[in-house]
This record gives C-alpha cells, structure tokens and sequence, in this order.
C-alpha cells in the first residue's frame, strides 16, 4: 500500500502556526522516505498563508471554510477531518502537539482508528516503518515506539522539527465551503495574557526563580526578556508565592519548553524544573550557590549575584542590539 | 447525577528514573508511587461539583492492586465509591481509555473528570480518548469549570491565553493546575476511607495500537563552563552567546 500523509494545519486569527510549518516539512520528508505522498488540511474562515506551505514540500492544501469555523471547535474540527481523511484514504496524519494539537489529535485518532504517538521529538524510518520518540517522566527518559495499526496519527512538538532548507515553490490551494457543522464544544471568546509572548512559543526565555527575592524585582527578568526578545518564565517556587502566574510555570507541572536559549536567574535547579528545560539548546545560568544542580546542565554559568550580572547583562545586550 | 473521576497512580515527581532490566520499562524498585497531580483538581472538582449540584462520585482507576492506594486517597478527600480495574499488564492510552469508557458507561456517569495529564508516560490524551469512545463532549486543560446544571462553561489553557469554552452533558472535563486547590484528607475521612470497599472489575480486553520498543535516559546534557563569579565576564557571556551558540 502506498502511504497517503496528511499533515494539519492550525490557523489562529486567521494566520498559519508556526509549528504546523514544522509538522509540513516533518510530512513531506516523511512522502520522500516512505516514497508517499502528501497534502495539508486547514480548518476556518478566512485563513493566509497557506500557499507558503508550497516552500515547505506540501504542494497540495484544502482549506474547508465557514464563518462558525473561525474560532475552534473541537467537535466540529475533529469531525471535519476524519470525514477528509476516510474519504480520501490517508493512511498517515501528521498534527503540531500544540495546545490545540494536543485536544485535537485524540478525537481524530479515535473516529479513525487510529493509533497515535503524542509530542514526538524524533522520527525514525526503519524499513519503511516510523518508530517515533517521545519523552516520558518529564523528559527524564525518552521511549521509542512503533504504531502497529492501519492508520498512524502523529502529534509533534512544537520548536523541536527544524524545517531546514526550504524551496520556493507555492501550493496549490483548494477552498471548500461547508455546511454549519456541530458546535456541541465551542470556543466563544479568547483571553490573551497580555499581549506577552508565551514561555511554550518562544525562542528565548528568562526564567526567575526565588533567588529574586521578591515580585518587585522581576522587573530585571522582564526587561533582560525584552532586551533578548524573548519569554518571561517561572520557576514553581514563585508561581506558588504568588509572584507570577502560573502559565509562566516552567517544569514537570507547568510548561516543557525547548528554546534556544534558556536563561536560569536565581533558580536552583530542582529535579522538577529540569524535566521541563533540560532539552532546550542553550542554558545560561546565573546562580550565587556554585554547587546549584543548574550548572550541571548549563552551558555557560555565572556564580554570582543575579543583583549585579543581570543589569550588566541588558547593558551589553543594548549594545550590540 | 453520577460524577466519576479517573485517577491513575504514578512515580513521585521527585523519583530518579532508571531503566528497567527489560529495557522497556522503569526500574520500580526504591520508586514511591503517588496519585497522579493533575488528578487531584480532578477529585476536587467532583467533590465540589457535587457539593453544589448533588449527585454521587466514583473514582476508577486501572493499573495493579498498588493503585488501591490512590483510589484510598480519592475516598479519604471525599468521593462515594472507588473501582479499580485491575489489570498488571501494558496498555496503550487508547486501551486505558478503552476500559475506562466501559466502566464510566455501567456507572452511568455524565460527567467525568480527569486529569489533563499523567506524569509517567505524560500522554496527556486518555481523557480526550475516553470521552470521544463514549461519544460525550470534552474540554482539556481547564483551568475553571462552572456549570449550572445544564451549560457548562471552561476556560482552557493556550499558548498565550485562554479559551473560553461551552458545552454540554454528557461531558470529560481534563484539569490543569489553576483550577482549584485540593482539598487535604481529613482524619475522619482517612479513617472512613479504610473501611470503605474497593470495587474489583476486570477490564474489557483490548488491543495494543502501540508496542514501546525501548525506553532510553536523554543524552546527559554536560556540565559546561563557569565563566566567572561577577559582572566583568558578562561581555565574554554575549561573545559566546553571539558566536559561539550563534542564539541572540
Ligand atoms: C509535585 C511537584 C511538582 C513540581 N513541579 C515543578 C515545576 O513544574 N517547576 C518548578 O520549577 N518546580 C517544580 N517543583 C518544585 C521544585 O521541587 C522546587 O521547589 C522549585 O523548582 C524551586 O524553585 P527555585 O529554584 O526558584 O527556588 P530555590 O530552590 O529556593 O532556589 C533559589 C536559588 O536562587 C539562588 N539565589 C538566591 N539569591 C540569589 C542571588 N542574589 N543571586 C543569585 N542567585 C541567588 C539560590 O542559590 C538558589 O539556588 C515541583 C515540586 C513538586 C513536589
Ligand atoms: N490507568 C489509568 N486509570 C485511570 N485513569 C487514568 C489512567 N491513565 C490515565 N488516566 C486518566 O487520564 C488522564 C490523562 O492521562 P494520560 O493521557 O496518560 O497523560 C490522567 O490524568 C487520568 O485522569
């Protein structure tokens, strides 16, 4: 049987994710190493961007669309896409492990019946077969695994596919109208956290933990954040003070990230703040306890007081900016 | 109303994690075992649920007889009646949810809870799975839940927000940190807990989507260099950052 892939794309506002640009180059390498063939689907009203997925290997999208579709709607969404799916034969479906990616993903797996890998950090191809990896217990051990039904579905995780090298060629878009489809699980309204890029979309972030000492001093997290362009994050120590809120929580039981470059202010390193920054590329840590388990996995320390590096550190960052 | 609640029973987060000697699985031995963390909003969503709307709560839970130890503690906070589906050997999420759906379903439960996410394998999907098997609506990752008896309305976590969501019964709510606090057992409910009977069932059979071919530690991240203890090697810190990693 040749392998049919289709790959997912999110739209928010309107606008193509980032991380299903990703999910787009993983399912036109996989059309090559599988000698397969791919196409993308999109879900909403009016939605830009999609011919750029042309430069990412997917050379054919369908775009259903309605006016009720432009916000999510899961029951709606995941009925849109196994019906696309099991009436075009798609053996494979490839989806961004994103928040939306990871609600999704499961109906679609089940309306299909099929298996699904959830926040895949590597894929594999042995024999014309995908053994995925995935991290388990935080990240503190990684599986590798085979999905043994007809049908596949993939959930990747975001920031972790670098699309490489990329082409100019445009895609070829199909827009479909369709009738009201079932709202049982609406989306009515959306509430941003203001304005703020978000600790599991960023390519840098700073992290404070309680060497802070207080919420009146993250103002030195925020601005290095700026200077930096990059996220605020958090360790639980100061989410549960109360000092930041908890979608800044970065760890076990709060966001698993993999940025760039991960910087570490005051924050000791505890086992359950690792699990959820330890894959990201680079991490800087400034600490004035040499023996904090951060340093075992930064790549560039500092043992010194967060009160005099970080104002050091936006200086020179000015300068070169 | 029926309200039942999933819990499963996993690895302290604090526990060291080594590779068992069959190369597939954690080495369990020394590994202090707990209810799962996001399961815990769970249990106090239901309790408060049926506090404020009536009703009986059931926690189900599937795994060996060490997961009576978390269905104790669910009926130590509060909830009416505990099952375990026993059953020692591996599940895929999709089988989990297999058994769990059957179960909600003989329990009549229209509204369920779970976690948003189990801290061993860290699928974050049973519940979405369980509640498409049933055919119920879902809502994952809330971070507040209110219902009036007929709408039930969530806010749910995004990158960079928060959704507002709105649905119906019959409904699988997953819950996240944010939620609520989790009440503590209290001494009575402790006590009550060890005399109340854990129901034994044995899960519907079903098949493996998928076979964990091996489990492996991450790639030690080395240790790298200490650049200095002040402020006059913040400038080396930006040369390597600019040329060496090449990330700002
Ligand atoms: C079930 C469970 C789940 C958890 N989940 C998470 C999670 O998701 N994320 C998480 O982060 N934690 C989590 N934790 C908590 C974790 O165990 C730690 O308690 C927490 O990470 C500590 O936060 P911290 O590093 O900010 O504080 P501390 O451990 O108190 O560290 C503060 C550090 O600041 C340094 N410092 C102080 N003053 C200065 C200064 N002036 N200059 C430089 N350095 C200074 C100190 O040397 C110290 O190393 C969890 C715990 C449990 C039990
Ligand atoms: N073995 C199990 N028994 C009961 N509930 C479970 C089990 N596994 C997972 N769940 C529920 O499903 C949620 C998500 O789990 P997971 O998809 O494994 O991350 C958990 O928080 C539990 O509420």
């Amino acid at each position: 049987m040749s392998n049919k892939i289709l790959v997912y794309i999110e739209q928010r506002n309107g606008q193509v994710k980032k991380s299903s640009l990703e999910a787009a180059k993983v399912g036109s390498n996989m059309a090559l190493k599988l000698a397969g063939s791919v196409e993308a689907l999109a879900i909403g009203n009016s939605i830009e961007g999609l011919e750029d997925l042309g430069k990412y290997g997917v050379s054919k999208v369908t775009h259903l669309k309605n006016k009720e579709l432009a916000n999510y709607s899961s029951s709606a969404y995941s009925s849109l896409i196994a019906k696309f799916i099991n009436e075009n034969i798609f053996n494979i479906a490839v989806f961004s492990a994103s928040a939306l990616g990871k609600d999704l993903a499961p109906y679609v797996s089940v309306k299909i019946d099929a298996g699904l890998a959830m926040d895949c950090v590597a894929l594999n191809f042995e024999n014309e077969e995908i053994i995925a990896t995935r991290p388990v217990y935080a990240g503190k051990a990684l599986v590798d695994l085979k999905i043994n039904s007809a049908k596949k579905v993939y959930a990747l995780r975001p920031n972790v596919f670098n699309p490489g090298t990329l082409t100019d060629a445009k895609a070829e878009i199909n827009v479909i109208e369709i009738d009201p489809p079932n709202l049982n699980v609406k989306v009515t309204d959306l509430k941003k956290s203001e304005g703020k890029l978000d600790v599991a979309e960023a390519d840098i972030i700073v992290s404070g933990g309680r060497g802070m000492k207080g919420p009146e001093h993250f103002h030195l997290v925020e601005e290095l954040a700026s200077t930096l362009g990059g996220a605020v994050g958090a360790s639980r120590a100061v989410v549960d003070a109360g000092w930041r809120p908890h979608s800044e929580q970065v760890g076990q039981t709060g966001k698993t990230v993999s940025p760039n470059l991960y910087v570490a202010l005051g924050i000791s390193g505890a086992i359950q703040h690792l699990a959820g920054m330890r894959s990201s590329k680079y991490i800087v840590a400034v600490n004035k306890d040499k023996d904090a388990p951060i340093f075992q996995i930064a790549d560039y320390g500092i043992v010194g007081d967060i009160f005099e590096i970080v104002p050091s550190m936006i200086e020179e960052i000015k300068k070169i900016k | 109303m029926k309200i039942a609640v999933c819990v499963s029973h996993v690895p302290d987060t604090a526990a060291k994690i080594n590779i068992g000697s069959d190369g597939k699985n954690i080495d369990a031995n020394g590994v202090t075992f707990v209810v799962n963390p996001y399961d815990e909003f769970a249990i106090e969503e239901a309790l408060k649920t049926k506090e404020k709307l009536g009703g009986e709560t059931v926690a189900i839970s599937l795994g060996g007889d060490a997961n009576k130890e978390t269905l104790r503690k669910a009926l130590a906070m509060g909830i009416d009646n505990a099952v375990l589906l026993k059953d020692e050997s591996y599940r895929d999420s999709l089988s989990v949810a297999r058994a769990l759906a059957e179960e909600i379903k003989a329990q009549g439960a229209e509204l369920v809870f779970c976690g948003k996410q189990s801290v061993d394998h860290d699928n974050s999907i049973v519940g979405q799975l369980t509640a498409e098997l049933l055919g119920y609506n879902c809502i994952s990752v809330a971070v507040s839940f209110s219902f009036d008896g007929s709408k039930i309305n969530c806010e749910r976590e995004i990158e960079g927000g928060k959704e507002i969501v709105e649905t119906t019964l019959p409904a699988v709510i997953t819950t996240q940190k944010g939620l609520n606090e989790p009440r503590y057992a209290s001494l009575k409910g402790i006590m009550s807990a060890k005399k109340k009977e854990i129901i034994e069932k044995l899960p519907v059979a079903a098949n493996n989507y998928i076979e964990v071919r091996s489990m492996k530690k991450p790639m030690g991240k080395q240790a790298g260099k200490i650049l200095g203890s002040d402020a006059t090697v913040v400038p080396e810190l930006i040369r390597l950052l600019r040329e060496e990693a090449k990330v700002i």
